[in-house]
Order: structure tokens, then sequence, then C-alpha cells
């Protein structure tokens, strides 16, 4: 396209050529698709529309599903109390969780970033805990040492507070998980780090030098360059909190007790669907489930418009 | 006000306090490892991490198992299941990723959409009609639930990053290779993978923790004891738990978590970077 005066015939076989290359490797890219493609029609695509056929009907795996409209999303939100309860738990849960997880990432990335020796030891041990945390051995370890006779209440014991087994106690179960994820802060707290270290330190001279504190500093240059930071670590935090499993069955011994007050979403999904067979009204609470990340994240996208600034006007 | 910032006072008292929130960090895991080798009694009494005695009775107890499978046949299984999948990973979704970043088809725009939705979508919705699909096949306690997904590419997350990995290397090289007669399988085989070696790190690190650490569809898919992985095996002790118990429990977690550790500390480099260019979970 570089001369300006090209013949029609020319323009045509260019444009033929064109048409040619852009799908000159269909062979190709269908043998090197294919694993993805069977997998995306036999496990993803396939099962989504059985899932929401089956969430109409009443389904046991040993009889043949028998529809029954919406009766599943109307039980689920009229007259299903351990279904409201699970709600209620999940929403504590990540109310509680997420915030505080990220505010505490960002205060240890903000002291680890200003050009401290040691930062790679540091940062390694800081991380530990996330790359342990999802474990079955951890989960075990916190239900042992939030216990009635756990480490927790040894320390507590030795400054003269009586203190209850946390994780029998209905009131503070909820929140022996919440710490569990808290003290996992790692992954957010590096990817806060890497956003610490774009921010061009002038910015925060130039600003002292106009008589700025560390406060005003803070929340007027490091909080706005980082917004797009925390808002993909909110985002991130979110979805996975939302989905939280296996600490809830773990310390609670499959069960969501104390009196259901760690009945994630879920574990109550799993108890609907492989401990009562209930395979239709478990399908019904997944699609509730995705529906109701995928509200919350809009939500989040939608309110970024006012709190996330893009220096460069958008462009990611 | 910055010159104070800098002062020898400020940064030793900056190292306290990062050090300290450490060590309270990090006291869970001091304390289960000490408590690993304390006899089940002290467990409780004592608070203070450090065993007195380096015993190894509740290593030698936790290894001979528990309703009568030793330890090694978890360890074994989880061993073959993670290489499976970890295998299974690289290979598919590395293969679709080179097929989305550097070739021309039919369709390319309609299936990256959809793959990029797949990474969004949470897995229960997929869960029940897929344990029916695998129950039809009677696939229900076997290792296939497991490791047949990773090799039809349905951690869509690991084709997004190597798509933007190969998307990085120069397309000269491609350009090259073709006028040397080569199609895009040797492009692949020998161009792509050799070069995109830090990002199928990255990709067989993180699979390896999920399918190690992943309790979920393991829990659902394995009934049989002989056929538990490590962390069913390790619940096993949970539900036996009394307290002399406490012993050969930690003991096997420690065990446990070794893999993890050893594979953190010799790809440091690779997690730090995954993480913070694309929010890798750990």
């Amino acid at each position: 396209m570089s001369t300006t005066q090209v013949s029609q015939a020319r323009t045509e076989r260019v444009t033929a050529q064109r048409v040619k290359r852009r799908y000159a490797h269909n062979g190709a890219a269908l043998l090197f698709l294919a694993p993805w493609l069977v997998g995306l029609l036999f496990l993803t695509l396939g099962p989504m529309l059985v899932s929401l056929y089956i969430s109409f009907t009443d389904y046991s795996i040993l009889a043949a599903p028998s529809w029954v409209g919406l009766d599943n999303y109307t039980t689920m939100f009229t007259s299903d109390k351990l279904f409201i309860q699970s709600l209620k738990v999940t929403f504590t849960y990540v109310a509680v969780s997420v915030p505080i997880k990220l505010i505490f990432a960002l205060l240890v990335a903000m002291l680890l970033n200003k050009g401290i020796r040691g930062l790679g030891i540091y940062r390694t041990v800081y991380y530990i805990p996330t790359l342990l945390g999802g474990s079955v051995a951890i989960a075990m370890l916190w239900r042992k040492m939030l216990g009635g006779d756990g480490l927790l209440n040894g320390v507590l014991a030795m400054i003269g507070i009586k203190a209850p087994d946390w994780v029998a106690n209905p009131k503070y179960a909820l929140y022996s998980i919440v710490l569990l994820s808290v003290w996992q802060f790692g992954s957010s707290m590096i990817i806060f780090l890497a956003g610490l270290k774009q921010i061009p330190p002038e910015y925060d001279e130039a600003s002292a030098v106009d008589g700025a504190g560390p406060l005003r500093r803070f929340f007027y240059i490091t909080l706005p360059i980082l917004s797009p930071v925390i808002f993909f670590n909110l985002v991130m935090q979110l979805i996975t909190s939302f989905q939280s499993f296996t600490q809830a069955f773990v310390i609670s011994n499959g069960s969501g007790g104390p009196v259901n007050s760690t009945l994630m979403y879920s574990l109550y999904l799993y108890k609907k669907g492989f401990s009562f067979f209930q395979m239709g009204y478990a399908s019904a609470m997944a699609w509730v489930l995705v529906i109701l990340i995928g509200v919350f994240t809009l939500l989040v996208f939608r309110s970024s418009k006012l709190w996330v600034h893009y220096e460069d006007g958008g462009k990611s | 006000m910055i010159g104070q910032r800098n002062s020898a006072a400020w940064v030793v008292a900056k190292h306290v306090l990062i050090s300290v929130i450490a060590f309270v960090m990090l006291y869970p895991v001091l304390w289960m490892l000490g408590s690993s080798f304390k006899p089940g009694h002290m467990i409780f009494t004592e608070t203070w991490f450090w065993p007195q005695a380096w015993n190894w009775q509740n290593y030698i107890n936790g290894w001979t198992g528990i309703q009568g499978n030793p330890f090694s046949r978890f360890l074994t299984n989880s061993v073959v299941l993670s290489l499976g999948s970890v295998l299974g990973n690289v290979i598919s979704c590395s293969m679709a990723a080179y097929a989305f970043a550097r070739l021309n088809f039919r369709f390319k725009a309609i299936c990256f959409g959809l793959m990029l939705m797949t990474i969004m979508l949470p897995h229960h919705v997929t869960l029940i009609p897929q344990y029916i699909l695998f129950n039809h096949l009677e696939w229900v306690n076997t290792y296939l639930p497991l490791v047949v997904p990773k090799w039809l590419a349905t951690d869509a997350f690991f084709i997004f990053l190597m798509v933007q990995f190969f998307r990085g290397l120069p397309k000269e090289l491609d350009e090259a290779a073709t006028i040397d007669g080569c199609g895009p399988v040797r492009i692949y085989t020998k161009i792509i993978i050799p070069l995109a070696f830090p990002a199928l790190v990255t990709t067989m690190i993180f699979t390896f923790l999920w399918t190690w650490d992943d309790f979920f569809s393991q829990l659902i898919y394995l009934s049989d004891v002989s056929k538990y992985t490590v962390p069913l095996g390790l619940r096993l002790f949970l539900d036996s738990s009394s307290q002399s118990d406490w012993g050969p429990m930690f003991a096997m977690s420690v065990l446990s978590l070794v893999p993890c550790f050893i594979v953190f500390i010799v790809c440091q480099k690779y997690f730090v970077e995954g993480i913070a260019t694309s929010g890798l979970k750990g």
C-alpha cells in the first residue's frame, strides 16, 4: 500500500491475499486448539447449558430429572433458612476479610517499599503464609491453634486472659476463618509492591518540598496513583472470597458449624449437591452465585470511575 | 522531613517493626514445625515453639499411616496426580496459546472471547454436570476427572498468561523460520516453546501448587481411602483426632508442606514475576 497509484487489479489481488493470509492457518489452528475446543465444548459450555437446565429440575442423579420450573430458585429465597444463613455468612466474610486484607497488604508493602535492605528476604517471609495457607494442613493447624486449649489461648493465659474456644463459639468461628484469610495477604502485597515501584520518587519529593506531610502525600499522591492496582486486587479478592471453601470445610469439619456460623455459600452448595444429592438445587445455587459475583464485580467496575485514576487517561 | 525519614534510627525502627510482624506471622508455622517434634501431651502445655528434644517419633507414627494406609501412599497418589496435571496444563495450554498468539484463523476473536469468559466463570456452574458426565463414564473414584480436564486446557488462565508472553516474542523469528520452510508445528516446538521457558515454569509451579493443595475436587471424586491424596489423607487424622494424635498429624502436615516450600525456594524469581504481572494467587 506504499505506492499511491495502484491498479484496480492489483488492489484486488492484494485483498485476496490478505484474506488468504488472515485465515492462512485454519488447519494448524484447529490442530493446536483441538484439546481446548474439546474441553470448551464438553467440560465448559455443554455443562453450563446442562447446569442451567438441571437448575429448573428436581434431580438426585439416581432418577431422571423432573421439571419443577422456578421452584428451586423461589425455595431458596423464601423458605430455605440455611440458604439465607449461607448468604449472610458469605457476605460477612467477604465484607470483613477483603478490606482488612487489602489494607494490611498495602501497609506492609509501603513499609517494604522505600529502598529497605533485605527486601527479598522480607518479601519471601511475608509470602510464606500465602504459599501454604490454602492447604488442608494449615486449616487443620488453625483449628487446633484457635481451639480451647490451643496456642492462642495459651498465650492469652500467660497475660491472664481466659478466652473462649474460638472455633467452637458461633460468635467467633467465622472470624477465625477471616483471620486465616487476612493472614494470606502475600500476593496482594507483591502486586502492591510492584505498583509502588512505578511511582516516580520525584512526585513525593516535590510535594514534600511544597510542605505536604506524610499523610497528605499518602492520600493525594500514593493512593490515587495506586488506585488501578487497588482496583485490580479488590476485584481478584472479591471473586475468590465469594468462592472460598476449604478453610470453612476443614475448620468446621464439613458441617459449617457451630450453629451454621461458618456455613459458607460453597460449603452449603457442596452439602446440597453431594451430601443430600439435590443436584437441581445445587445447580440453581451455582447460577445464583454466578449472578452475585457478576453483580458485585459490575458494581466495583462502575464505582471505579469515581475513584480509580489512570494517569494516561484510561489506557490500562 | 525527608532527611529525618532516612535517619539511622528510623531505618532500625523500620527493620525491627518489619521483623516483629514477620515473626508473629510466621509463628503459627514455626509452632507447627516445633510441635511436630514434641510428644502429644506437651503440645498444648507449651506455647514456645522450640522443642526441648528433637523427637522423630511423631514422624514415624504418622508415616505408618492411618486406617491401614501408609502415608507414603497418599504422597505417591498426590505426586502422580500433580505430575499428570502439570504436564497436561503445560502442553494443552501452550498449544492453545500458540494458536491465539501466532496463527490466523476463522472465528479467532470469538474463540478468544470465550476463552476469556471461562477464566471468570466460577467452577461451581460446571461442577454438577461434569460430575454427572464423569459418573456416566464411570470415572468417579479414579484420577481421570482430576487429570483429563488439565489435558483439555480448562485452566484457561494459563492460556491467557502464555498468550501474553508469546506475543512478546519477536515475530521475525517466525517469519525467518517460515522462509526456511518451517510449518506452524515446527515453529511451535523449535522456537516458541524453548523461548517461553519462564511462562512455562510459572504455569508448572502454579499448577503444581494448586493441584497439591486442591481439596474440593479430590473430595468429590475420590472415595477409596487407598486412592486418597495428601489433603484427604491429612483430614483422616483430624477425624480420629484424640489429643494424642496431634503429634503425628502435625508431623505429616509439615511433611505435606515441604514440596510446596522447595518449589517456592527454587523458583522464587518466577513466583514474584508471575504474581506481580498477572495477579496469580499463590
